[in-house]
């Protein structure tokens, strides 16, 4: 077996077990905690209506604190974009999601994917130097924090190496690119790349609480 | 009791600065402190808290929304790291990963030394305003899980020694400002007769129980007489109960769930005596979080009477047309308490008021739901320590308030209005925070019949 059936074998569909197993793990090990009802007369209905309220309007800053994280928002939006638009959009990922999934989307033509991912990656970049900077993000940063931004980048910087190649072989290359994948795959669910899923129900939980009290959420 | 010596004469009502702090209370170990502080953080581990603390991408964000951190420029200040060594204790202890986090190392376990540093964080440097819970993208409710820690905080007794000693007091007294049952009704005796208005104590029937901070009682006993004049006029059947007059809950506010509950159930267990319909919360911020949307919580099933806060009830006074004021001409400000409108959901109700009193209400740029704490709730104003904090934080308020060029400016709690009255004599300051209830008690239509 060479490292290119390495990779796109065993160590791709291990890290998808452990990412599989380890999301539902984790998000399961907290949905399962104990919920207290709640007795106060509502003023107005939150439950499920609430909670799907405030996934959605939390995706947007209030006025008030526009200008204060305009930038970190803009990063971090910009990046989730370009990110996920690499992922999905790129026609050999296509091709690879209709071999898992059996279905299929139109891509983006490959220079365009190429720029994107530059991109993110420089965005990427400016992440990491404000979070190397910024005494805020100094203090309250820890190891997930930064091998999350490692292992997010990774998969992106082996990938945009392959048309380059530096004269290493093209499979040698897709090899550390999918390796580089399955390292992001069975670290997802551990770090704070969890918070995919927690996300909503951290919003979720704060829009049936609050919007129940008729409160600002 | 020396640690309980109250400096009457100032402009917050307090307890004078210790000659010797005890910011520890009991005689545990320092481990014992440690387990307990974890053990009732995690008591309250549902799946509320853990999605919180699991959610966090640590943006930092949650800064830029704290008055302490914004006053300073003090990272420390930042709303999330105030929970840091209850994030590491539940990564380590309780997390679903806690095994890995432990195996590997990644989470040191947290020591005594770290609790210590942090009181002055949950403590002192956070009023539990809750404006970081507006900010945070992950939709984390950062001042719920501050609440949370207090629990921990409280048991491990590693609470600020006023803060202690004032929660201890309303434990052992009902009340924690030096009001007993007998001054409380010298007092509403006294306000009766200055003000000419009917008052009705320990009535057995009654279908509205009004009970009163304390600050209103020994500060701003005017606010009694207002509230039997308003209810009076609204020919309400109502009385004020020695066995149940205090709103404010320092239980909650140090972290002690026992004493929250004792307090709590003072009020619930004098209103079902009455068979009230509805308990009448005065001007206090956090007593309607402890009764409004924790009260019946605390009772374990809904509670058989309604709760408003005197702001709500006016509103809908007002808005019925039942009562009717009179026009006052002047321009306000007005000053939201955090935890009745940007926490409780009643930020409508004062703005309905000051549209009926037809003053030229100037919002202040972010109020309402979005307002800068005043800098003394969640017990702050209390910790004498905290004071020189509190005040670099008052100037954000001051600078909101003063924009407005208002005349006045008005405040729908008693613990906001005596922040500002010591921040008004601190500063020199032309503004103070006055009494929405009591301008529209002057201001009945009533007075000219």
């Amino acid at each position: 077996m060479d490292l290119l059936e390495f990779a796109r074998g065993p160590a791709l569909q291990v890290a998808l077990y452990i990412f599989i197993a380890g999301s539902l793990w984790r998000v399961f090990g907290v949905l399962m905690l104990q919920r207290k009802p709640d007795h106060s007369e509502a003023r107005k209905s939150g439950g499920m209506g609430g909670a799907l309220k405030v996934i959605y309007t939390r995706a947007f800053t209030a006025p008030a604190f526009k200008k204060a994280t305009i930038y970190p928002k803009v990063l971090g939006y910009a990046l989730h974009v370009g990110f996920f638009a690499v992922v999905f959009l790129f026609i050999p990922h296509v091709v690879f999601f209709k071999g898992l999934f059996g279905v299929s989307w139109p891509g983006l033509p490959n220079n365009v994917i190429y720029f994107i991912g530059v991109i993110t990656v420089g965005l990427g970049i400016a992440i990491l130097i404000r979070r190397l900077t910024n005494p805020v993000l100094k203090l309250i940063s820890n190891f997930d924090d930064y091998f999350s931004w490692f292992v997010t980048l990774l998969p992106l910087v082996t990938g945009l190496i392959i048309p380059i190649r530096f004269g290493i072989r093209y499979e040698t290359l897709l090899a550390i690119h999918i390796l580089s994948i399955a390292l992001l795959l069975i670290w997802f669910p551990f770090g704070k790349l969890a918070h995919t899923y927690f996300v909503f129900i951290s919003r979720g939980t704060t829009g049936a609480t609050l919007e129940r009290r008729g409160a600002k959420t | 009791m020396s640690t309980t010596e109250f400096d009457l004469e100032s402009k917050r009502l307090h307890i004078k600065e210790p000659e010797t702090r005890f910011d520890r209370q009991g005689d545990l170990t320092d481990d014992e402190r440690v387990t307990k502080a974890m053990a009732h953080f995690a008591k309250n581990f549902g799946t509320t808290a853990a999605a919180y603390l699991d959610a966090c991408v640590h943006c930092g964000m949650c800064a830029e929304a704290c008055h302490y951190y914004v006053a300073t420029g003090d990272p420390k200040y930042t709303p999330i790291w105030k929970l840091e060594p209850f994030k590491q204790a539940y990564k380590r202890e309780a997390g679903p990963l806690a095994p890995l986090f432990r195996m590997l190392g990644l989470k040191k376990k947290v020591t005594i030394e770290q609790l210590e540093e942090w009181q002055h964080l949950l403590y002192d440097s956070c009023t539990v305003c809750g404006r970081c819970s507006l900010i945070c993208p992950m939709g984390i409710d950062i001042a719920a899980l501050i609440g949370m820690a207090r629990h921990g905080m409280f048991k491990a007794g590693l609470i600020p020694h006023e803060l202690h000693a004032v929660a201890e007091r309303a434990h052992v007294d009902g009340s924690p400002l030096g009001v007993t049952p007998k001054s409380f009704e010298d007092r509403v005796e006294w306000m009766g007769d200055e003000h000419d208005v009917k008052m009705n104590i320990d009535q057995d029937q009654a279908d509205v129980l009004a009970v009163m901070s304390s600050i209103e009682i020994q500060k701003y006993p005017e606010a009694m007489a207002a509230t039997a004049k308003i209810l009076n006029a609204m020919g309400e059947s109502w009385t004020f109960r020695t066995d149940g007059f205090e709103a404010t809950n320092f239980g909650m506010m140090s972290g002690n769930t026992d004493w929250q509950k004792e307090t709590s159930m003072r009020i619930i267990d004098a209103a079902i005596k009455v068979g009230a319909k509805m308990v009448l919360l005065p001007e206090c911020g956090h007593a309607y979080m402890a009764l409004r949307w924790m009260g019946a919580n605390i009772y374990g099933k809904p509670l058989p009477f309604k709760v408003q806060h005197v702001s709500e009830y006016l509103a809908d006074a007002l808005n019925s047309g039942k009562l009717k004021v009179k026009n006052v001409d002047k321009s306000v400000a007005f000053h939201d308490p955090c935890q009745v409108s940007r926490r409780g959901g009643a930020t409508q109700a004062p703005r309905d008021i000051l549209k009926h009193l037809g003053v030229d209400h100037r919002e202040m740029e972010n109020g309402g739901d979005y307002n800068w704490c005043c800098g003394g709730g969640g017990g702050v104003v209390t910790i004498n320590r905290a004071n020189e904090l509190r005040y670099k934080v008052f100037e954000l308020k001051m600078e909101q308030v003063e924009a407005t060029e208002a005349d006045a400016l008005l405040s729908s709690c008693a613990n906001c209005r005596q922040t500002f009255d010591d921040g008004q004599e601190h500063f020199d300051w032309k503004y103070t925070a006055e009494s929405l209830l009591e301008l529209v008690a002057e201001n009945l239509e009533e007075d000219d019949a």
